[in-house]
């Protein structure tokens, strides 16, 4: 296959991108979802609701504004300008921060739903024998939905390398910095280059399908799990 | 009247789409919407035919095109995807015509950038320079050209943001989040609020034409609406429109051209 | 001195209901909490382990206090180990490791002496590498039973440990049950709706209705008084303790010393000298103005009335309670032969019982 150098610096940039923010999502999306599935609080719709808008927002309005509030007159952007930061757009973080807004949803729901599938039970069991919640996170919660903190570790993953419309808008397409491989695909068909083009489509699609099949043989597994907590109760 | 009269008169209203009411479709480069929108208007008081357009990237159409997309003519944003199209004879051989020459500008929506003239790129006290993709947009193409005119690529470099089109473009530079960069007088000119100081447009010297090409496709080479359109483009009324949008037209160029 | 005592003190407002609760408990044996359900029981003892916060709490044992106006220890800082209704057990763990959850969080190393007895007691030592999908439901709450042990608790609460299981699983785990209290000296706080459970592992008791203490005390006193107001209609009866002091291979009988004379009962295999204690349901006693020898009743006890009232549930009876020496008994006998038979409070009667079941 002979991919460019430019191809494999879009490669590396794409999983720099997709790893740091699965990594960010799995901190940030864990306690969103742990609230979202236990809280009783009224708000939980309207938090739920707001987690779940990239869902059905087109990228392109996402980045529209990402673009307006990141931006030197936006409020993020004036955020970013008093703290030293200068602007995001046109940056690796830039693009960091609009893809972890962008796959929110698709890390919170499935660590939400195995949490949610745990029940209540198993953590007061694991207080009455001594567990600190922070010691029943990780001896309970976390082995218990692993499969659906996998599955939101894939997805996110995944779904951040398949992101092209923010980048689109956000990015600026600077090599090693913004040019993301769904960007290299769209300039390469943009400039006839129809071989590179198929190449780093193929990785692509064969990329979205290892993707997704683990995520089926992960919901297996934690459907397997419910069921023989289910079992038992 | 009649009665057979306004039977005659309400065949006539049947068969009249038939003989005049042909439909034509283009396939329009995205920086020509604002020209395109104001010739359909035209065209339609002049005759019955149909006119149906879709709006996008060059490249997108050039693909779509080789693979099969219905389109009668192809108003390109440059000359090499129809050179290409012409080469693998997927054009009507002898339609290739340069129906606009892009002029390039240099824009800023800062005002302490204002006004806008080339001493701000040789200053390089901008932050960021918002060009198209000079690899597959037209317009960057010539932003490449002037910088490598004025010997900037090697300082400006990294201060290089580029929109995948002159749309996106014109909204990196329009939201502030770049201060300054190239994009077309059309789309600057569409814009009431900007004022003779946010805009400097490049001299003609310092990039490459930016000749914009059009073509019938082999698809419409019997469509009658096609070859009427086509002929419409090239009219003196038409050429005024798109001249009142930003664009030249080719004999203005090779006059400016004699005379320099 | 340490005040072997368990203070609880409990108010709190649910939607339809309110618990309010205010006992001194014995800091040892098994305390049954019993009610219907609804009563209010598995909530009090989730407020007592911290699982629930009540509107107003008191919880001490042995001076040490757990909850008070201000204090609330969150559930993993108290020292209690907890079985729950359904088992319990970590899926994703073995038996093993649910127990080596329990040894790694205990407050002090588990000694080899103490684990070897707790899984010889409970009977597990041979499912230890099962994971809990693959365990009867018997056994897996013998797992979460050494689990809570395990854990060094100094109170034992159960919340209804065999609500989840079968007759058989049930007659199958109770003999660990009362292991548990003859070999740890754990206090334990025994929640269940079944009177015959409580019958037979109580030694305490504490009637919940409504949210609201009905009647506490003594097992023994409490169940064979004719006024407790505990609803158990048909299993309304008397709990007597004794001494197994003669067996007769012959008959397969076994005597404690009662009133002075020998109760026979079925010998269910007990030793000599074992302590058992015997359900005598109401039903089954009979009264008779002297002592019959032709009758097929084989005990016969002399016994002083001290009071009658009119059976709730039926207007045609009434219950008797007879004193017999030591302890109490309960008939229940129709009003037509209180009348014919003369009896009234200080009656000096044989009370004759039909038949006597060990209840452990």
């Amino acid at each position: 296959m002979n991919l460019s150098n430019d191809d494999f610096d879009a490669i590396g940039l794409t999983l720099r991108l997709a790893s740091t923010v699965t990594l960010i999502l799995l901190i940030i999306g864990t306690p969103i979802a742990w609230w979202l599935a236990r809280t009783h609080s009224s708000w939980k719709g309207f938090i739920s609701a707001l987690v779940a808008m990239p869902l059905i927002l087109p990228p392109t309005v996402i980045g529209f504004y990402l673009l307006i509030a990141m931006g030197p007159n936006g409020y993020i952007g004036q955020l970013t300008q008093s703290l030293g930061l200068g602007i995001l757009p046109f940056t690796f973080w830039g693009l960091v921060i609009a893809s972890v807004f962008y796959s929110l949803p698709f890390v919170v729901q499935p660590i939400q739903n195995a949490i949610e599938a745990i029940g209540k039970r198993p953590l007061e069991v694991a207080a009455t024998l001594r567990a600190s919640p922070f010691d029943r996170f990780f001896s309970v919660v976390l082995p218990i939905a692993k499969p659906g903190f996998m599955t939101a570790a894939v997805l996110g993953f995944a779904h951040t390398v398949g992101e092209f419309g923010i980048v689109l808008m956000i990015g600026g397409n600077i090599p090693n910095e913004t040019r993301v491989i769904s960007v290299q695909i769209y300039d390469h068909v943009e400039a006839l280059e129809y071989a590179q083009a198929h190449y780093l489509s193929a990785i692509m699609v064969l990329f979205s399908f290892f993707a997704l099949l683990s995520i089926y043989t992960l919901q297996r597994k934690q459907v397997s799990m419910n069921i023989s907590n289910e079992r038992q109760g | 009247m009649t009665l057979p009269h306004l039977f005659i008169f309400l065949l006539g209203y049947l068969v009249l789409p038939l003989a005049h009411g042909q439909t034509v479709k283009v396939a329009v480069a995205s920086n020509f919407i604002a020209p395109m929108k104001h010739i359909i208007r035209e065209f339609k008081k002049e005759n019955g035919h149909h006119i149906s357009t879709a709006y996008g990237s060059s490249g997108k159409f050039y693909a779509q095109i080789k693979n099969g997309a219905p389109f009668d003519v192809f108003l390109s944003a440059d000359q090499h995807k129809i050179q290409t199209l012409e080469n693998e004879h997927l054009i009507v051989t002898g339609t290739r015509f340069t129906y606009a020459i892009g002029t390039l500008a240099l824009w800023s929506n800062n005002t302490q950038f204002q006004p806008v003239n080339l001493a701000i790129l040789t200053n390089n006290k901008f932050d960021k320079l918002a060009l198209a993709n000079p690899k597959i947009a037209p317009y960057g193409q010539a932003a490449l050209d002037v910088i490598n005119s004025l010997n900037l690529s090697t300082a400006s470099a990294k201060k290089w943001v580029q929109g995948e089109n002159i749309a996106q473009t014109y909204q990196f530079i329009s939201s502030g989040n770049a201060e300054v960069g190239f994009v077309a007088l059309s789309q600057v000119m569409q814009q009431r609020q900007n004022t003779p100081h946010s805009v400097f447009i490049i001299p003609k010297q310092l990039y490459r034409p930016i000749l914009q090409d059009a073509a019938l496709l082999s698809r419409g080479q019997n469509n009658q609406a096609a070859l009427d359109f086509l002929a419409f483009i090239r009219s003196d009324k038409v050429t005024a429109i798109i001249e009142s949008y930003g664009y030249h037209q080719p004999q203005n160029i090779s006059l400016s051209e004699s005379h320099q | 001195m340490q005040q072997q005592d368990i203070i609880v003190r409990f108010k709190t407002s649910q939607k339809h209901f309110t618990l309010n609760v205010d006992v001194k408990l014995p800091a040892r044996g098994i305390t049954a909490i019993w009610g219907q359900s609804g009563s209010g029981k598995t909530t009090l003892l989730r407020c007592i382990a911290g699982l629930e916060k009540a509107q107003q709490g008191m919880f001490k044992i042995n001076n040490q206090e757990w909850q008070n106006a201000n204090l609330f220890l969150p559930t993993h800082k108290r020292p209690f180990g907890y079985v729950f209704q359904e088992a319990s057990l970590f899926p994703h763990l073995t038996a093993q490791e649910n127990l080596d959850y329990a040894i790694k969080r205990a407050p002090a190393k588990t000694s080899q002496d103490t684990y070897d007895k707790i899984l010889a007691i409970m009977g597990i030592e041979n499912i230890l590498n099962r994971h809990p999908q693959h365990l009867s439901g018997g056994e897996r709450q013998r797992v979460a039973i050494a689990r809570a042990l395990l854990i060094q608790p100094q109170l034992l609460l159960m919340d209804e440990p065999l609500a989840s299981l079968d007759h058989k699983r049930k007659t199958e785990i109770m003999p660990y049950l009362e292991q548990l209290n003859l070999h740890f000296d754990i206090p334990i706080l025994y929640v269940s709706h079944s009177i015959d459970e409580v019958a037979r592992l109580a030694d305490h008791i504490v009637a919940l209705e409504n949210g609201h203490v009905i009647a506490q005390g003594g097992l023994l006193e409490v169940l064979s008084k004719i006024d407790s107001p505990l609803d158990i209609g048909e299993k309304t009866g008397a709990i007597i303790e004794g001494k197994i002091v003669e067996k007769d291979s012959t008959w397969h009988l076994a005597a404690i010393n009662l009133a002075n004379n020998k109760f026979w009962f079925r010998d269910n295999g007990e030793a000599l000298n074992k302590t058992v204690r015997l359900r005598i349901l109401a039903r089954d006693v009979s009264i008779a103005l002297s002592q019959h020898q032709d009758s097929s009743i084989t005990n016969k006890l002399p016994a002083v009335i001290s009071d009658i009232v009119a059976d709730q549930k039926d207007v045609s009876m009434s219950l008797v309670q007879l004193e017999i020496d030591p302890g109490q008994l309960i008939a229940r006998i129709s009003n037509k032969s209180i009348n014919t038979l003369s009896l009234n409070k200080g009656s000096t009667v044989w009370a004759q019982i039909k038949s006597a079941a060990v209840v452990n």
